[in-house]
């Protein structure tokens, strides 16, 4: 029986010449990621170990993103000691405010993660590596702790769901759009436990950002994992930010796939999921009047530079609606100059929006935006639970940049294409 | 391993690690203090009424969303001896285990067990008992790898134990 490229990639981390779905394996990792929230857990877990130290110091990454700048004393605490853990262990990639972002926008952008490579980290979005045909999953401290330990993590072989991209995606329709559009479709746990392979002619008519975007939310799917296959614009993304060495794995023609389904990029609509779970989707036209307070355009999801130009494009020469506050948070430092140079950053700032160092601050509800009960947010973020990004009474309603910056011109959730 | 008896807190579907334990509180990583506001954005009463050796029964997807291993450490550290569900959000069931924190799935018991029925888990069987309603049920036993990890008390301890 032949394999997905998932288990390609496992199978090779394991030595084996074949693994099933199902099968309980050891993988060498090529990266372990941790946060300035989850490392300090992994940090104490590793104390307990019997170990001298980490296993390589140039596969580890350590990136405060969620809580940096420090928002408070317990933060700043959490932060020290990620920042000594990573002095004492002499680890090559660790990010200090000034030189970080957003994790799962920096490390690809650093060049420390490209297609074939394991990797693990110890937050839920390190699934967004797949599109570079990576495999990379979200994974507990204690697994951090280990990984960064001894190298190596056990993971069961999932089995896989295929979805054939096809067509073309219409103006103001994103990355976005088509992982909602999934999410809609197949529910929050509808790839439990489970790979997302993406394959098909429509793959090409997707951006590299389109892409991480996409695979950044399989977790919201319940997904292990979500994985696209290596093409010229990968292999041109690789070449300009990394000087590793990567490996293309493709699965089997014969691999077997649990469910297959089919998604014609020119059919998808602008597509926003309503409170509280990514699941809860309606198109931009089923909508109805959804007054708003709050727009937030940044995180891992859609903090990356097309994420920028398309809320800038539509920000232009216009202003935020009275009454409502936009929050741009380009995800990494260089994303941040680039918008300075390309002019986008004065555009924001004209349009009364607010632009932020990276951080992740307001989609988890740390700070930096935190809502109020009764209040309304559309925000490019990842998750829409009850209270994610503040009071529990508040809303959180998930969309592309492109929906979300229409969004703060009118002061209600707006088609973009009607702006 | 010994068994689990307690009074039962059920919850829904899709039960996820914001409404475990809320980001705001993640700004500490102390297991006595994350307890403090364990699921307090779905039922803030569970605080208050939680019992050592309690049990949490819920549907499926239990502890979906974030990685933050603070919310099985916060379930454990508030006295919870076991989560029943049907099905476990993948991180959440990884780092259970890693955390030594009991769980099992069984879809009839998530479904049919009611708030405030006295419940008892025989770990090395798998079998619940319903001492309220007077019915059992077969849950899901683990894999021997990942019994292996529980019965160390974790992933730390098995990996020095090894």
């Amino acid at each position: 029986m032949g394999m997905t490229m998932t288990q390609k990639i496992l199978a090779d981390h394991a030595s084996l010449d074949h693994v099933e779905a199902g099968q309980l394996i050891e993988a060498d990792l090529d990266l372990v990621l941790g946060n300035d929230i989850t490392s300090p857990v992994a940090i104490k877990e590793m104390d307990k170990m019997k170990v001298n130290g980490v296993f390589d110091k140039d596969k580890i990454a350590l990136v405060p993103d969620h809580f940096v700048p420090n928002k408070d004393i317990k933060s700043a605490e959490h932060c020290k000691c990620v920042r000594e853990f990573a002095i004492k262990n002499k680890i090559t990639n660790y990010f200090e405010v000034g030189k970080m972002g957003i994790e799962h926008a920096l490390l690809p952008e650093q060049g420390l993660t490209v297609a074939g490579d394991v990797i693990i980290g110890a937050d839920s979005h390190t699934c967004t590596y797949g599109a570079l045909g990576a495999f990379s999953t979200g994974v507990g401290s204690t697994d951090m702790a280990a990984g960064m330990a001894t190298g190596k993590a056990w993971f069961k072989v999932p089995s896989a769901i295929r979805f054939n991209i096809t067509g073309k995606p219409s103006k103001y329709v994103s990355g976005k759009d088509v992982i909602l559009h999934i999410i809609g479709m197949i529910g929050v746990d509808g790839a439990l436990y489970r790979s997302m392979e993406f394959t098909g002619d429509g793959i090409k008519n997707l951006s590299m950002d389109d892409r991480f975007t996409i695979a950044n939310m399989a977790i919201e799917a319940g997904g292990k994992n979500g994985i696209f296959p290596v093409d010229d614009l990968t292999v041109e993304y690789m070449k300009e930010h990394s000087t590793r060495k990567y490996k293309i794995f493709e699965a089997d023609p014969d691999a077997v796939y649990d469910e297959e389904y089919t998604i014609d990029l020119g059919k998808l609509e602008p597509t926003v999921a309503f409170p509280h779970l990514p699941e809860n989707t309606k198109t931009i036209g089923e909508t109805g009047e959804v007054k708003i307070d709050q727009v937030v355009i940044g995180s891992c999801t859609n903090g990356r530079i097309d994420d920028m130009r398309i809320a800038a494009e539509i920000l232009k020469d216009r202003k935020v609606a009275e009454g409502v506050r936009c929050i741009i948070i380009p995800a990494t430092q260089s994303i941040y100059l680039q918008c300075i140079k390309e002019g986008l950053s004065e555009i924001f700032i004209n349009a009364g929006c607010v632009v932020s160092t990276p951080t992740c601050g307001p989609c988890l509800g740390g700070y930096m935006g935190v809502l109020a009960a009764g209040e309304r947010c559309v925000s490019t973020t990842n998750r829409n639970f009850v209270g994610r990004m503040g009071h529990v009474d508040s809303e959180v309603y998930l969309s592309s940049p492109a929906v979300a910056a229409a969004s703060a011109i009118t002061g209600y959730i707006f088609d973009p294409r009607k702006i | 391993m010994e068994n689990a008896r307690g009074t039962v807190f059920k919850y829904g579907d899709n039960v996820d690690t914001d409404v475990i334990i809320p980001a705001r509180y993640l700004n500490s990583s102390d297991p006595n203090e994350l307890s403090t506001h364990c699921m307090e954005d779905i039922d803030k009463e569970f605080v208050s009424k939680v019992k050592k050796g309690d049990i949490i029964v819920a549907g499926k997807n239990f502890g979906c969303g974030s990685s933050r291993e603070h919310a099985p450490i916060s379930i454990k550290a508030s006295g919870v001896s076991c989560v029943i569900a049907e099905t476990f959000a993948r991180i959440f069931y990884r780092n259970s285990i890693n955390i030594g924190m009991p769980i099992i799935e069984c879809p009839e018991a998530s479904k049919e067990i009611e708030q405030g029925d006295d419940v008892e888990i025989d770990f090395n069987t798998g079998i619940i008992k319903d001492i309220t309603k007077g019915t059992t049920y077969q849950g899901q036993s683990f894999p021997e790898f990942m019994q292996k990890i529980i019965d160390a008390g974790g992933l730390v301890n098995y990996i020095n134990e090894k």
